[in-house]
């Protein structure tokens, strides 16, 4: 006789899987790969058209939740509401936007009974874009020289403390290279436009960009790591191929960075790799990337590790992981029936 | 002359270079000379073995070879 799986209610964020995708599918893909437990999915969508809402062999059940910007007390009233309904066991929130309110949540979540897997809020802000340069200078890691500016024209002096090429940078997302004095300031302000101010403005390194995807398990251990090099970039700049790699020095920089932060949760760190071997730190995102499904493929399934530590399993951390897999990404129009969307949109449930 | 020791190779020409990421392919001649090279055969014993069994001049096979080595190189598959 055999024993029943554990059933997990999971709720996920990030169902836009779109050509700049959330990760939020392809974190459920791989959680859904686990045979350790059963998952019933709750989808937490921002938008109607988010595809994720209409896969309905992922996604069991899905409710709209408040944007970011609404605050944390509508958005623990929606989560409330959902709770209260699904018997949420986890969370796992995939936008960089929404993080600081779900760890604001943290806690109050924990007595609801729900669980999250998150970095701290120190940590959290440690790695943000404005802090990194600083960050890396604290823990010994390789990152670019960045200036924070408010004002375009304090470009002038930036440009002439960095040099050219520079890069332009928003708060949350986007990156311009600029050559030129006028290409930095068009870049400041169309990034000011779409993402507000401070624009951080850093040295430009030259190289071969590789991502890697890290599951930290909060006390300082690593997981799993899992180095990726893009074989074909869209023109926003997203991986639309890619491959695993097979380098120690990728997973030992993961590993210094989750010692170093006691990282708890998902991340992807950005490198750009030197023509002479230095790794520098580009970015650190605090959430699992839009190709996390490659780790799950690769032998090293983050998703459902987290999903394990979350619920208080204590996870070992992995060792292998093939190397040369790879993923293709692709578009695929998913038909779906006026009266689905009629609902999302009408009811904010589907 | 030697392959680095994670490189992937196929007997088709194949090469996969797993720290980088990077994939070639070569012709049938470069796919003989890295089965060689993965037996650690030498230079000297891979001219012999292909002047041997193709119709070139051993001394022009070695400038060719040379040149393969270059390219080797540059793309980060030997040592």
């Amino acid at each position: 006789m055999t024993t029943p799986k554990k059933k997990i209610v999971i709720a996920v964020t990030g169902l836009n899987a779109i050509d700049s995708p959330g990760p939020g599918v392809a974190v459920i893909r791989a959680i859904r790969e686990c045979e350790d437990f059963e998952a019933r999915i709750i989808g937490l969508s921002y938008e109607s058209l988010e595809p994720g809402l209409y896969m309905h062999d992922l996604v069991d059940k899905t409710y709209q939740i408040p944007y970011p910007s609404a605050g944390t007390d509508t958005l623990l009233g929606r989560l409330t509401h959902i709770h209260d309904i699904e018997e949420l066991d986890l969370i796992i929130p995939n936008f960089d936007a929404e993080l600081f309110n779900f760890i604001k949540l943290r806690n109050k979540l924990k007595e609801m009974g729900i669980a999250t897997f998150l970095p701290d809020l120190d940590q959290f802000e440690a790695r943000d874009k404005v802090k990194l340069y600083e960050f890396g200078k604290k823990h010994d890691l390789m990152v670019p020289a960045d200036k924070i500016i408010f004002q375009a024209k304090e470009l002038v002096e930036t440009a002439k403390e960095l040099d050219f090429p520079l890069v332009v940078k928003g708060k949350f997302y986007d990156a311009i290279i600029a050559n030129t004095l006028e290409q930095a300031e068009k870049a400041f302000y169309k990034l000011q436009a779409k993402w507000g101010l401070p624009i951080i403005v850093q040295e430009f390194i030259n190289g071969t960009e590789i991502n890697i995807a890290a599951l930290g398990d909060g006390e300082g251990n690593t997981i799993s790591v899992i180095p990726m090099r893009k074989l074909y970039i869209t023109d926003k700049g997203k991986a639309w191929a890619g491959i695993t790699l097979d380098d120690d020095r990728y997973i030992d920089l993961a590993k210094k960075f989750i010692k170093a932060t006691k990282w708890r949760g998902g991340c992807e760190l950005e490198i750009m790799q030197t023509a002479d071997g230095k790794p520098y730190i580009m970015e650190v995102n605090p959430r699992f990337p839009a190709w996390i499904y490659l780790t799950a493929a690769a032998g090293q399934n983050q998703p459902a590790s987290l999903v394990k530590m979350a619920m208080g399993e204590k996870v070992e951390p992995f060792t292998d992981y093939e190397v040369g897999k790879i993923f293709v990404r692709y578009a695929w129009d998913l038909i779906t029936d006026i009266s689905e969307f009629q609902q999302i949109s009408g009811t904010g449930e589907l | 002359m030697k392959l680095k020791k994670n490189i992937a190779t196929s007997g088709e020409g194949f090469i996969f270079n797993p720290g980088t990421g990077d994939s070639f392919s070569t012709n049938e001649i470069g796919a003989e000379i890295i089965t060689l090279l993965k037996e650690e055969k030498s230079v000297a014993e891979i001219t012999q073995l292909i002047s041997g069994k193709y119709d070139v001049d051993a001394s022009q096979f070695e400038n060719d070879l040379d040149d393969f080595a270059a390219q080797l190189k540059d793309y980060s598959i030997l040592e």
